[in-house]
């Protein structure tokens, strides 16, 4: 009995001890991890307290003040109406970085859902619904996810939609992968042994131990999400004027762009800084997780 | 009788070959019986158990007979029907205490999880079952080991857990996939009278997989040989290890000097284990048996009484009167 209770002491602490420090060594070794990292953190600040840093509305018209070049007043200029650029550009991060992560973290939930079930059950379900996902990724996906969002109609709710349903299938591959592997342990099958419904199983027994590569997926895909937010935007098929939205302040800027620069330019810098900083953040977890990539 | 297994044969089946596991398999168990099922490595044990709890693998195919539980065929259940069984009518455990527990849930709640399935109870009330369900196994400290995780636990408290968890319903038969193997010699002995003391306490009927003929001798009242997917004796444990009548238990027998020995594991017999895609004529044993007869390549021996008008004592052999 002894022996046993000084090995539950120990564990712990060595454990986090393995876990803990590797990562942040690997993060600080490589320095274009941790430029996205300050991207990222300088983004997320800025949308925090957007109302703190700018003293104006992003929606506010203000038509004497149109096209004024940037200044100490106007750090990015004004665009058409008066609004200020870097105001707008502030709250577009808020949006951008909400709706990144709500598409993501909502076909990562649906889509983990959907693979455990798949994967749990197998048969004919499994072959229905991963065929189902097949279809799916045999489109271009920012094709379909036009096509979706340009049939429900142009607004945000719908490109969230559009974009959460071509993201789907990467989570429900990858949960039902791992249920695959989980299905057949042995603390799953005791666990149906010992009378525990399916339902049950899946939820507290599969889900929770196939949800790591997932988060890590989802970490990888909120750049993107919000690429795409920021591209159904410019097309017209995403927020509509006057949302303070990068992507339709560039699909607007842009036909000014030769006469007022700074217009499309300054969102699209934030929408490049953006995705960037999620690129290289992306690319630094994936290097750290995956051992074929640690090797070379 | 409680469980009755009639003529059962199961055969897996894979792209290249079909791999027959059972062969016209039979046996029984009554209320309150622990009987041992022993046999070496690949003879059908594990494929047996899992056949009584419906949770053979997709490739599996019941080819014939019938597995009788209180009466209902098993083998005709609906989905619905096996939930309200397993682990209240029929509990396991397996092997292997390292994996049969969720890796990421606390003890105490994997405990209540089963608990609150079985007993109409809120779940609070099925947590401090579950302490008392620890403490019931003979686990010290139950409420502190109850909020730990599984890696925290030694072999032997995790396989406590395991029969804890197994017994919560408790079920009228409690399956047992070589329960001990995987622990120390100590332990082995402890944690098998701890499952022998429960199921006396609460009337369950024990199935024991075991390569221990050892084990056999000290716990189970009937023991059943298989070899090759087939029963080729069973009997009392008194008949079967003193007066073994088949070949093949007389060489398990032979190969342990001392039955009282604990933790002495089969001695391996001359030859290879048969092969199961091409099951022979004959006997299955004959190509290892030491007093094989010319009958015995040709024709199937069937199981009969070892010595004429013996009802428990059976053994599949046509030299069985020699
Ligand atoms: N899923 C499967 N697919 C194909 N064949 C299988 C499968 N499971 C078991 N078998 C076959 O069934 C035979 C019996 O296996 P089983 O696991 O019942 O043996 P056992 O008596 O439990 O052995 P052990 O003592 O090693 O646990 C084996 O020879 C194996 O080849
Ligand atoms: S039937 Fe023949 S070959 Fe088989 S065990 Fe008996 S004596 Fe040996
Ligand atoms: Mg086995």
């Amino acid at each position: 009995m002894s022996g046993t209770t000084l090995k539950t002491e120990s564990l712990p602490a060595a454990r986090s001890a393995k876990t803990v420090n590797p990562f942040w060594y690997k993060i600080r070794r490589n320095p274009l991890t941790l430029l996205g990292l300050f991207l990222l953190l300088l983004i997320l600040l800025l949308s925090i307290f957007a109302p703190l840093i700018s003293p104006y509305e992003p929606t506010k018209i203000n038509i004497p003040e149109r096209f004024a070049q940037p200044s100490a007043d106007h750090w990015f200029g004004t665009d058409e109406v008066g609004r200020d650029i870097f105001t707008r550009i502030l709250y577009g991060a808020r949006l951008s970085l909400g709706v990144g992560v709500a598409v993501v973290v909502g076909a990562g939930v649906i889509g983990t859902i959907i693979g455990a079930v798949s994967g749990y059950f197998g048969g004919r379900i499994d072959q229905l619904i991963m065929r189902l996902m097949d279809i799916i990724l045999a489109f271009p996906a920012l094709v379909l996810a036009m096509a979706i969002a340009a049939t429900l109609g142009p607004n945000l709710q719908n490109a969230m939609l559009a974009i959460a349903i071509i993201k789907i299938p990467v989570y429900v591959r990858l949960a039902r992968a791992e249920t695959l592997a989980l299905r057949e342990k042995l603390f799953v099958k005791a666990a149906v042994t010992f009378g525990i419904p399916s339902w049950r199983i899946i939820v507290r027994h599969i889900i929770p131990n196939a949800l790591s590569p997932v988060i890590i997926q989802v970490t990888l895909d909120i750049g993107d999400a919000i690429l795409l937010v920021a591209t159904l935007g410019f097309l017209g098929l995403g927020a509509q004027p006057p949302t303070p939205e990068w992507g339709a302040m560039i699909s607007i800027g842009w036909k000014y762009l030769l006469d007022y620069w700074w217009y499309p330019t300054f969102p699209g810098l934030a929408l490049f800084l953006a995705s960037c900083g999620f690129n290289l953040i992306g690319d630094g977890i994936r290097d750290i997780l995956d051992p074929k990539a640690n090797r070379s | 009788m409680l469980l009755e297994i009639h003529n059962l044969s199961v055969e897996f089946e894979s792209m290249q070959d079909r791999v027959k596991a059972l062969q016209a398999v039979s046996f029984s168990i009554d209320e309150g019986e622990i009987v041992g099922i022993v046999g070496e490595s690949g003879s059908g044990k594990s494929v047996t158990a899992l056949s009584i709890l419906g949770l053979l693998e997709k490739n599996a195919h019941i080819s014939t007979g019938s597995i009788s539980y209180k009466g209902k065929n098993l083998l005709s259940l609906s989905k619905k029907d096996w939930q309200s069984l397993r682990g209240k009518e029929i509990g396991m455990v397996f092997q292997e205490p390292m994996t049969a527990l969720h890796p990421t849930m606390r003890i105490g709640d994997q405990l209540a999880e089963v608990i609150h399935r079985h007993r109409s109870i809120s779940y609070k009330e099925a947590y401090r079952q579950a302490v008392a369900s620890l403490a019931e196994v003979q686990i010290n400290d139950p409420e502190l080991v109850a909020r730990k995780y599984p890696f925290e636990l030694s072999g032997g408290m995790r396989q406590r857990v395991v029969i804890a968890l197994a017994m919560s319903a408790p079920p009228d038969l409690l399956i047992a996939d070589e329960p001990t193997t995987a622990l120390d010699v100590t332990i082995q002995h402890e944690v098998l009278k701890l499952m022998q003391e429960l199921a006396q306490k609460r009337g369950t009927s024990i199935m024991l997989i075991t390569h221990d003929l050892g084990v056999v001798a000290q716990v189970c009242q009937r023991v059943v040989v298989m070899y090759a997917g087939e029963v080729v004796e069973t009997g009392t444990t008194q008949e079967v290890l003193h007066s073994p009548c088949h070949p093949y238990t007389k060489a398990l027998i032979g190969a342990l000097p001392d039955l009282a020995e604990q933790g002495q594991p089969l001695l391996a017999i001359p030859g290879e284990s048969p092969d199961l895609r091409n099951r022979p004529d004959g006997c299955v044993f004959a190509p290892r048996c030491s007093c094989s007869l010319p009958i015995c390549r040709e024709d199937h021996p069937v199981l009969e009484p070892a010595v004429s008008g013996s009802l428990t004592h059976q053994v599949s052999c046509w030299g069985r009167n020699q």
